[in-house]
């Protein structure tokens, strides 16, 4: 067996047992990002040199006895969406092209405080705002598993770098799927933990109150090591919980015996994909088999998480997005040329107004030449909704309806301790097939979104595949700050089953 | 009083900086003067990632000031965003508090239209926390078009306090802006220095014309103006003034309306005494206000509003009503002394404590000790006398160990080394001088100069006034109207 296709806990070992060293482990998943990454494009940068820096540092000290960090010489992929001190950090956005932070995110912080190998940024959607990394302003990523498919997004780099086993443990961040999503259609593991479990200081925000930063890897137990070390309260995000860090780890092998299991079955049926139904319909059998009770569960509200969370998560992007406005931080366009025709046509939000001010049009031609046309989109939705004489017609109403969805898992999880359910309609599609078609783009997210919506942990957990070979994924939804159930779920079901250990042929 | 036909109606919106150490949601320094651009972190330059932390310092101000203020504290309270774009504004919104503001319903009493009778309420509509923005400054001299920006301001606290239309004169207006400085000095919130900028008003004016003077014969209301740009509580009392007679005359040439004319905004340019129509801002108008995702609700327990106002210090309108109630002062003698601060009010209770002649003390205290504390330039937490040591000086007055005037001098003396009454006395060679010693005094001055007693005898009295400087001269302990009193009895006329 190849280094690369290890676990992060099997290589632990080995570093540990001097089975090899931390340089030849990160050596190993260099060779295979240059052997692989022309065709999948997970990455936005890889940093050899300070990986390879980290990793004989590490030896050294493991070599002397020193005091090692939990991570320590495991190499870690980062989506480009963190601010890290002197790292370029993009969102995938031509807007953030030069950005070099003057900070840390605190994730990134407690990564390299755990002695992590920060081995490179991962490709997503510009600003997390997509379901498929076509949206990235510099190149696309394909599936590891069908190149000539998408691998989901937002997250969609971290995800395709798992399947590709270019890094063992990577980090997405969840907004209304975006773990779970390329998760499920990559075949790895995606845990969006509750809202405030992981701090979102340094992570540029897309919707504040949706944002959630989470652990991806193959096994459930990587999932667990990796939570243990981001998990836990900062003081420099007040919307951080203050809810202790359990340890993940020790309660994956307790047996399922008596877990009362959730069944959502009124959503399964329309618009589901048959190998995808069937898929969660196995998965629901075999943990039954694991000691589960299945209880049929409803969540009425369901239905409406689409459009309240394509209200909310626009009109607070459109406002966390007004900083990049050519005068602070990012992409200045150049001095005016005379406007007139031709000048970019096919955007018809660069043709301003004859009597715009110099600032204006500074504004204007700086944001319509930094932002690709999803964010924009969002941009133009949020500020409408949020507009005087609109904002109690959408604002307002969607954030009545997620108090609902709330309510209606409140009401669940006095029922079940888990829910579970597809992570997504369909497996991943063909590049290119939904790009022309937003709405059907935001569908894909029907499943996901509810768990942003209330703010709860969600895991997607490779399940299976379709007649073409492309993963399938099942979610779990649990109570906030239940990720260790969801952890230990899905741990016995991986160790029932041989789903995450299938990885596609690549080169 | 109906010598003009309207009533004037102005609301007040003031914007005061908290003294704090911190700014409201980072923890750069919040202090006034610093290089450009010194005092900036991620937070309050808006760099993305970078999230707000309330400053739980700031929160406590805000707090005293709304209840000092009397208004009903929400039991929770939220941030909103209020988004535009401004070069100044480095996140593309600031933080402030929109439908659920600090405190609502306030009230601040201030002194009736004649300086005496019951005062005037001023209702309180809101007090409100917000971070400032930072500071544009446009270099275009020399054919430059420069526009610099200085982020040091951007996220330090304004407690934004916004009155009811209740004011009606430019007078009430400085009134009620006084009084409001004055009681956020004493609070500790602010110290309110236009200067810096930590005390700025903006001025809503209108017109309400009587029906009397009104074509249909109902009340008319003229076009609302926000006045901007004023300096000083003068510069309000100006701008008012100056906009009332603008806006009848306004409204006597064009006949606009409330109802017909939209808001104006008009600044006040100093120099010429006017208020001028300001370019509209290049900003949206709709703020297009929403919760801030990043802040948590404050949630105000009864218990805390209740500990707050437990501790919170005499306000100056119950000082007044003290000084008035337990030692006797006017109102004139009791706001000269409450505006001098907490620490004079207590120096002067003291004084007139131990004294036990609050009037007398209340002299001293406006006259002799506000002197040298202005001459100085400096508070009485400096002033090297305690209270205890002018008391004894008062009391050597009056057991006619020296003169009143004297006794300005000795107190010049004290302040300047810091001394007691006694000590500084002796170093200025005071002591008293007896009765048989003075007499003796006065008739070796009669007997020594026959002319002026001559003169005293036909009649030209003030040629005594010669007889009262000698003995001054010979002895400047002596007393002038005992000596007066004895050079007269001797001359016997
Ligand atoms: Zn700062």
């Amino acid at each position: 067996m190849e280094l690369t296709d290890a676990t992060a806990t099997e290589l632990l070992g080995k570093l540990a047992s001097r089975a090899c060293s931390a340089v030849e482990l990160t050596r190993s998943f260099l060779d295979r990002i240059a052997r692989t990454d022309s065709s999948v494009g997970a990455f936005l940068s890889i940093d050899e040199r300070g990986a390879l820096a980290s990793a004989a540092a590490i030896d050294r000290r493991r070599a002397a006895g020193g005091p090692l960090g939990p991570l320590a010489g495991i190499p870690v992929a980062v989506k480009d969406v963190f601010c890290g001190r002197g790292v370029r950090s993009t969102c995938g956005s031509r807007m953030l092209a030069d950005f070099h932070p003057p900070y840390d995110a605190t994730l990134v912080a407690r990564l390299r405080a755990a002695d992590a190998i920060l081995i490179g940024r991962t490709n997503m959607d510009e600003f997390a705002m997509g379901s498929s990394t076509e949206n990235s302003a510099f190149h696309p990523t394909r599936n590891p598993w069908d190149i000539g498919r998408v691998p989901g997004g937002s997250s969609g780099g971290s995800a395709a770098c798992l399947a590709a086993r270019q890094a063992p443990l990577a980090i997405g961040t969840d907004t209304g799927g975006s773990i779970r999503q390329p998760a499920a259609f990559c075949g790895v593991i995606g845990l969006k933990p509750t809202y405030g479990r992981v701090s979102r200081h340094g992570l540029v925000a897309f919707a504040s109150s949706l944002d959630q930063a989470g652990p991806m890897a193959r096994t459930a137990e990587d999932t667990a090591l990796l939570l243990g070390v981001i998990a836990g309260h900062d003081p420099s995000d007040s919307t951080s919980a203050r809810v202790p860090v359990s340890g993940y780890r020790q309660a994956l092998g307790e047996p399922l015996n008596g877990l009362r299991l959730g069944v959502v079955r009124g959503q399964w049926t329309e618009g589901v994909e048959r190998a995808v139904a069937s898929a969660i319909e196995r998965a629901a059998d075999l943990f039954r088999e694991l000691g589960a009770e299945l209880v049929d569960v409803d969540l009425p509200h369901h239905a409406y998480g689409i459009a309240a969370y394509y209200v909310i998560a626009p009109c607070e992007a459109s406002s966390n997005l007004a900083r990049y406005d050519g005068i602070h931080v990012g992409y200045r366009a150049a001095a005016a040329p005379r406007r007139g025709p031709g000048a970019a046509e096919d955007d018809p939000g660069a043709a301003g107004d004859a009597d715009d001010s110099p600032l204006i049009d500074l504004y204007r031609r700086s944001r319509t030449e930094g932002f690709g046309l999803e964010v924009k989109r969002r941009v133009m939705l949020g500020t409408f909704a949020l507009s005087a004489g609109y904002q109690d017609r959408y604002y307002v109403k969607a954030l009545r309806v997620r108090r609902l969805i709330r309510e209606d898992y409140d009401a669940a999880f006095q029922r079940v301790d888990l829910l579970i359910g597809p992570t997504t309609p369909t497996t991943a599609y063909r590049i290119g097939e939904r790009s022309a078609d937003p709405l059907a783009m935001y569908l894909g997210d029907l499943f996901t979104v509810g768990a942003n919506l209330a703010g709860l942990p969600a895991i997607s957990v490779p399940c299976g595949a379709d007649g073409a070979g492309l993963p399938i994924g099942f979610q779990l939804h649990a109570p906030p700050f239940q990720e260790e159930s969801l952890l230990r779920a899905a741990h016995q079901y991986q160790s029932a089953t041989d789903w995450h250990s299938r990885g596609p042929e690549l080169e | 009083m109906n010598a003009v036909p309207y009533e004037i109606v102005v609301g007040l919106e003031v914007h005061v900086q908290l003294l704090t150490r911190t700014k409201l949601f980072c923890r750069c320094d919040a202090s006034f003067g610093a290089p450009p651009n010194t005092r900036t972190c991620p937070v309050c330059l808006g760099l993305p990632g970078a999230l707000p932390v309330m400053n739980g310092r700031a929160f406590e101000l805000a707090l005293r000031t709304g209840i000092a203020l009397d208004g009903e504290i929400p039991d929770r309270m939220k941030w909103d965003r209020k988004n535009y774009f401004y070069p100044d504004l480095p996140k593309g919104y600031q933080i402030s508090q929109f439908d659920l503001p600090l405190a609502r319903n306030g009230r601040l009493a201030i002194e009736g239209e004649h300086g005496d009778g019951p005062p005037r309420i001023i209702r309180i509509q809101r007090v409100h926390l917000e971070e400032d923005a930072g500071k544009s400054m446009h270099d275009e001299h020399e054919g430059r078009r420069d526009s610099r920006i200085d982020l040091n301001r951007a996220g330090t606290p304004l407690l934004e306090i916004v009155s009811e239309p209740d004011i009606r004169s430019a007078r009430e207006a400085k009134a009620y802006l006084t009084e409001l400085k004055l009681l956020l000095t004493y609070l500790d919130v602010s110290d309110c220095n236009m200067q810096e900028g930590s005390l700025r008003v903006d001025a809503n004016v209108n017109l309400h014309v009587r029906p009397d003077a009104s074509p249909h014969g109902s009340v008319i209301e003229t076009p609302i103006v926000e006045i901007k740009n004023m300096n000083s509580f003068r510069a309000v009392e100006r701008a008012i003034e100056y906009e009332v007679a603008r806006q009848y005359d306004e409204w006597t040439a064009t006949g606009a309306t409330r109802a017909t004319a939209p808001k104006q905004t008009r600044g006040w340019d100093d120099r010429e005494e006017v208020t001028l129509a300001m370019r509209r801002k290049e900003e949206s108008s709709d703020y297009r206000y929403f919760p801030e995702p990043d802040l948590l609700p404050v949630v105000v327990p009864r218990s805390r509003i209740d500990a707050v106002a437990a501790e919170m210090v005499e306000r100056p309108a119950a000082i007044r009503e003290r000084l008035g109630r337990e030692w006797g002062l006017d109102a004139a003698a009791a706001d000269l002394i409450v505006h001098q601060g907490r620490a004079f009010v207590a120096y002067f209770v003291d004084v007139a404590r131990e004294l036990g002649d609050p009037r007398r003390a209340a002299n001293w205290m406006q006259q002799d000790v506000l002197r040298v504390l202005n001459e100085r330039s400096m508070g009485i937490g400096r002033l090297a006398v305690a209270p205890g040591e002018l008391v004894d000086l008062l009391r050597r007055v009056d057991r006619g160990e020296l003169t009143r005037s004297r006794a300005k001098d000795v107190f010049q003396r004290m302040v300047e080394t810091g001394r007691s009454a006694v000590d500084a006395m002796r170093a200025m060679g005071i002591e008293s001088v007896d009765r048989s010693a003075l007499e003796a005094l006065c008739r070796e001055l009669v007997d020594s100069n026959p002319r002026i007693v001559a003169d005293v005898k036909a009649g030209k009295s003030q040629a005594i006034g010669a007889l009262v400087g000698q003995a001054k001269r010979r002895n400047p302990n002596a007393d002038p109207s005992e000596v007066l009193r004895i050079c007269i009895e001797l001359i016997g006329t």
